[in-house]
């Protein structure tokens, strides 16, 4: 089967793959950058669990096809921790126990992500409501809302500050 | 009847009042690396040369297979192999099963000459990418020809039904009665009898991730490799080895993090089997992952499907005297795990409450389903539901008030045995029930309730009151049978700890890895507990089948008493040890001395002391220092064995004690129903839990939050829906509807602790949390929104079809 050159600038680092036409995102993330860190839970587009960002919005990787993304920036849950610093909402998941199996995990992340940066000051129905485009088999969802309010929480509190010396 | 000869109980333990770490709600130790995408799944495991397999599903519920082409698909780009299911079945035995008259109902990898469900695997390709592997699977020509299906269980045994394995003869898998106490005169003397006929439909675990596995077999030493997140039976691999065909102590399983079980990778023997046999045969490590819909029709972990028929022996004052119940569970086309759902009913068939009698008959179906395994709570949530039905339905119809008939009923003095010969280690139903009642503000919502009628809306309150078992024993897989196939009784967990000389300790744990559950975080909890450091010091390694020591895994909730006896026994020899060698470096009388503060010290001299360190780090590097016959060193193991089982009677009217740590808890939503869509939605939830003394309280809070989440899409979304002719209706996440936060409330929890008294620091297992309660709780609720109106709603789940079809059938 033909070949495309995709170029895909994933967590800041770009690189260009050549692959068929019909290989899915999260395939080329997994298989041919080595970013396993974005799952696969049904290949269907219903749990959320290969959830990334492009262009700072989530979409699903699994029914998304690399070609239709060359050029796009993307986040993964690689992209969160700086070295050994966890992201505030890495840091409220484990904190609040946000996670059991933690294979929804990398994709609630990622979904949670484009909620607290697009609405700092989201309140809780709308995180639960945000939230319900992804699966979670494990946790009901109560310790993932509780994280990332908290989260929200602490990212606001952050922005102020810096706002608060502005001003 | 006769009655067992019961070994004496094990000793009643005190338990030690003031604890550093047990009780703690810490960070769970495993989450970093999963925060980070770091996992190490089975998915995201690559070895050196490995090639993809992919299975090819029947289409049809039940056909003969009269014909299958793989000369394209052999041919096609990139594939290695094409294995049929005649050719595997010389490759490879038949798979284990539970069940009676194996040789009757052959189970296989593959099938050979009929298929008995949609999704039953015909062939497998092996190739250089799954792209590639189904690619080549389009390619296979297989001819069927199609047979008449059976899909209701009842209708499964009656004359004429089509045979879903014709040697069997009948498509009744089993059956048989049991009588516990003397039911013919508790029903006798009985003042009103009960009656209900009650379906519970069959959903399933479907945890994010599916099951997988990656099989390296070398031809140069016959061994084979497993990389997998199925089979947490360490203690069975010799079942695996055996469809193998190779010698056990050639076959090394490797356990991996699991992205969610809930029972459904417990027995998935398939996957390994499946990835073994590719990888002997191309001559390359071969991973097979199942995909959405190979894991949705063709898996271990549909659940309970059960028609069930039940009387209630009632006292006009509200005491229950017995229960006799007539169920036929569908097994679907084999028999993989059989009667053991039914095992863990009987464990607690009885609740709560203290009835004298119980008759128990089953009927096991096999129709053209997949094969039926374990989901969360494995029998007894569906147990629970029936008789938490029963007992409101009781209420309504001695027009008592139904907490009031609860507690009526309620046992009080433990150890308590049931009619079944299990027994109940401990328990304080009614402090559960007093905080639930507070913390549900129950009188609060009857008012809201009565105010709410009267504007025409459907407001219900589902209290229940019901149990959770834990910790099985092995005689619940054979005292169906007078003369089982193999009476085994060994249950055992395994861990070694080992102090490394800067005094670092290591545990390795011998049963599957990671699931969800936090074994690490618990054994890193009770290791600081015992040697008084930081659990997130604490390094845990998972070993292999090879060299690995006895141990059962997960199920039954019982990894966290079984591990705790492990760390507990390795540790007292660790200590002696330690006691030894601190007692000889300070020229002090073993007796004369105490562990205090992470080290040992003569009672009351706290400057003639060695930390664990000191004694650590002389034990590894000074040899001289110490007598001839100690040795190098600071590690030992233990492996523990069930604390409490016996065996059953002969003719069965006794079982014997099998799950003997019984947890509690009281669960009360709050629910209002639209009587125009059918739809139900939560106002409130609260739920009050007693499983023995906490761990981790979170981690605990955290089952009962997941659980119940589970439990309302058992209750309400959740079911695996074969049409009359045997297809699958659901076999994605498109149909098959798993709740999201939508649609799972914000739930309010209460813990209470009745320590056990048989185990360390009185710990009981409650891993199946919320999943144990919710569906009876739901269903209670919903009926009781609807008990003006006299809709009675029988079935689960109450999706909005069954709802509005109930609520027309009284007229509204
Ligand atoms: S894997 Fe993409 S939505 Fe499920
Ligand atoms: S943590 Fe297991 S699926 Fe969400």
């Amino acid at each position: 089967m033909e070949r495309h050159d995709v170029t895909l600038t994933v967590n800041g680092r770009t690189s260009t793959v050549s692959v068929e036409p019909r290989k899915l995102l999260v395939d080329v993330l997994r298989e041919d950058l080595g970013l396993v860190g974005t799952h696969i839970g049904c290949e269907h587009g219903v749990c959320g669990t290969c959830t990334v960002l492009r262009d700072g919005e989530s979409i699903r990787s699994c029914t998304t096809f690399a070609v239709q993304v060359d050029g796009a920036e993307l986040r993964t849950v690689e992209g969160l921790a700086s070295g050994s610093e966890l992201h505030p909402l890495q840091d409220e998941f484990w904190d609040k126990q946000g996670l059991q199996c933690g294979f929804c995990t990398p994709g609630m992340l990622m979904r949670a992500c484009e909620i607290v940066e697009q609405k700092p000051d989201v309140t809780r129905e709308e995180v639960r409501e945000g939230i319900a485009s992804n699966l979670c088999r494990c946790t009901g969802y109560q310790f993932i809302t509780d994280a990332v309010c908290a989260a929200a929480a602490r990212m606001k509190a952050g922005s102020t500050e810096t706002t608060g010396a502005q001003a | 009847m006769t009655t067992v000869d019961r070994p004496d109980a094990p000793p009643v333990r005190t338990h030690k009042p003031d604890r550093t770490w047990v009780g703690k709600s810490i960070r769970r130790v495993e989450d970093p690396k999963f925060l980070r995408g770091r996992g190490g799944y089975i998915g995201d495991m690559t070895v050196t040369g490995m090639l993809y397999a992919a299975v090819l599903r029947s289409p049809h519920p039940h056909a003969r297979i009269t014909g299958i082409d793989t000369t394209e698909a052999s041919a096609a780009p990139g594939v290695h192999a094409v294995i049929t299911g005649a050719r595997a079945a010389e490759l490879c035995d038949p798979l284990p099963d539970f069940g009676p008259n194996p040789a009757a109902h052959t189970w296989r990898c593959l099938a050979v000459d009929k298929v008995r469900y949609v999704g039953e695997g015909v062939a497998v390709v092996v190739a250089e990418s799954r792209y590639l592997a189904e690619d080549a699977l389009a390619l296979i020509d297989v001819e069927y020809e199609p047979l008449p299906a059976v899909v209701d269980p009842e209708r499964a045994l009656a004359d004429g039904a089509p045979l879903v394995h014709d040697d069997l003869g009948s498509n009744c898998a089993y059956e048989r009665t049991f009588d516990f106490g003397d039911v013919e005169r508790d029903f006798a003397e009985a003042d009103v009898i009960v009656t209900d006929r009650l379906r519970w439909h069959r959903s399933g675990g479907q945890p994010l991730e599916t099951v997988g596995a990656i099989a390296d077999f070398d031809h140069a030493t016959g061994a084979l490799t497993v990389h997998t997140n199925s089979l947490s039976f360490t203690s069975y691999l010799f079942m695996v080895a055996g469809t193998m065909k190779i010698p056990a102590n050639k076959l090394d399983v490797r356990p991996l993090p699991a992205g969610g079980s809930f029972g459904s990778k417990l027995f998935a023997t398939k996957p390994a089997v499946i990835a073994g046999m590719c990888s002997r045969e191309v001559g390359r490590p071969v991973q097979y992952l199942e995909d959405r819909v190979d894991n949705m029709s063709n898996c271990d972990h549909h659940g309970s499907d059960r028609v069930y028929e039940v009387r209630l022996a009632m006292m006009r004052d509200g005491t229950i005297r017995g229960i006799d119940i007539d169920t036929v569970e569908d097994y679907g086309a084999y028999i993989q795990f059989g009667v053991g759902h039914h095992g863990n009913a009987l464990a607690q068939v009885v609740g709560p409450y203290a009835m004298t009698s119980v008759r128990y008959r089953v009927r096991a179906a096999l129709t053209n389903k997949n094969q039926q395994g374990a989901y969360r709570g494995f029998g007894s949530e569906v147990n629970n539901w029936m008789l938490e039905q029963m007992v409101d339905k009781a209420a309504r119809e001695l027009a008592l008030d139904p907490v009031e008939l609860r507690r009526r009923n309620f046992i009080r003095e433990f150890p308590h045995f049931i009619p079944t010969g299990n027994v109940y280690d401990s328990g304080d139903y009614d402090a559960v029930l007093d905080k639930a009642l507070e913390l549900s503000e129950y009188r609060h919502w009857r008012d809201v309730q009565a105010k709410a009628r009267e504007e025409g809306r459907c407001i219900g309150i589902g209290l229940i009151t019901a149990q959770e078992r834990s910790v099985f024993s092995a005689t619940e897989f054979w005292f169906w049978f007078d003369e089982p196939g193999a009476p085994v009784t060994s249950m055992p967990e395994s861990v070694t700890l080992k102090v490394d000389a800067t005094g670092g300790i290591t545990a390795t744990l011998y049963s599957c890895a990671f699931w969800g559950n936090s074994p690490e975080t618990m054994v890193a909890q009770l290791v600081a507990e015992e040697f008084d450091c930081d659990p997130h010091d604490v390094s845990i390694v998972y070993q292999g089948s090879k060299n690995g020591l006895p141990a059962t895994g997960p199920g039954g909730s019982r990894t966290t008493v079984m591990l705790a006896g492990a760390v507990e026994g390795a540790t007292a020899k660790i200590k002696a040890k330690a006691l030894r060698a601190a007692a000889h470096l300070l020229e002090a009388n073993p007796d004369d001395m105490e562990w205090v503060d992470g080290g040992y010290q003569v009672r009351g001299v706290p400057e003639q002391r060695k930390s664990l360190a000191d004694i650590a780090v002389m034990l590894h590097l000074f040899k001289h220092s110490f007598p001839e016959d100690m040795e190098s060193g600071l590690e030992d193991s233990k492996v523990f064995d069930h604390p409490y089982t016996t065996m059953p009677s002969a003719d069965r009217t006794d079982l014997g004690v099998f799950y003997p740590f019984m947890g509690h808890a009281c669960h009360v939503p709050v629910v209002e129903v639209d009587l125009e869509t059918g739809s139900v939605s939560f106002l409130a939830y609260a739920a009050v839990h007693d499983c023995g003394t906490l761990v981790n309280p979170r981690s605990l809070a955290g089952h009962i939050v997941g659980g119940t989440a589970q439990g309302i899409g058992t209750a309400l979304y959740e079911e695996f829906v074969y049409d009359d002719d045997g297809q699958l209706l659901t076999s994605s996440f498109l149909d098959y509807l798993v709740p999201s936060a939508m649609e799972v409330p914000e739930l309010r929890i209460g813990h209470h602790e009745t320590p056990s008294p048989y185990t360390l620091h009185g710990i009981k297992g409650g891993g199946e949390g919320g999943r144990m309660m919710a569906p009876a709780a739901i269903n209670v609720a919903v009926n009781d929104a609807l008990a003006h109106l006299g809709v009675r709603v029988t079935e689960l789940p109450i999706t909005p079809d069954r709802l509005r079809a109930a609520i027309r059938a009284a007229g509204g």
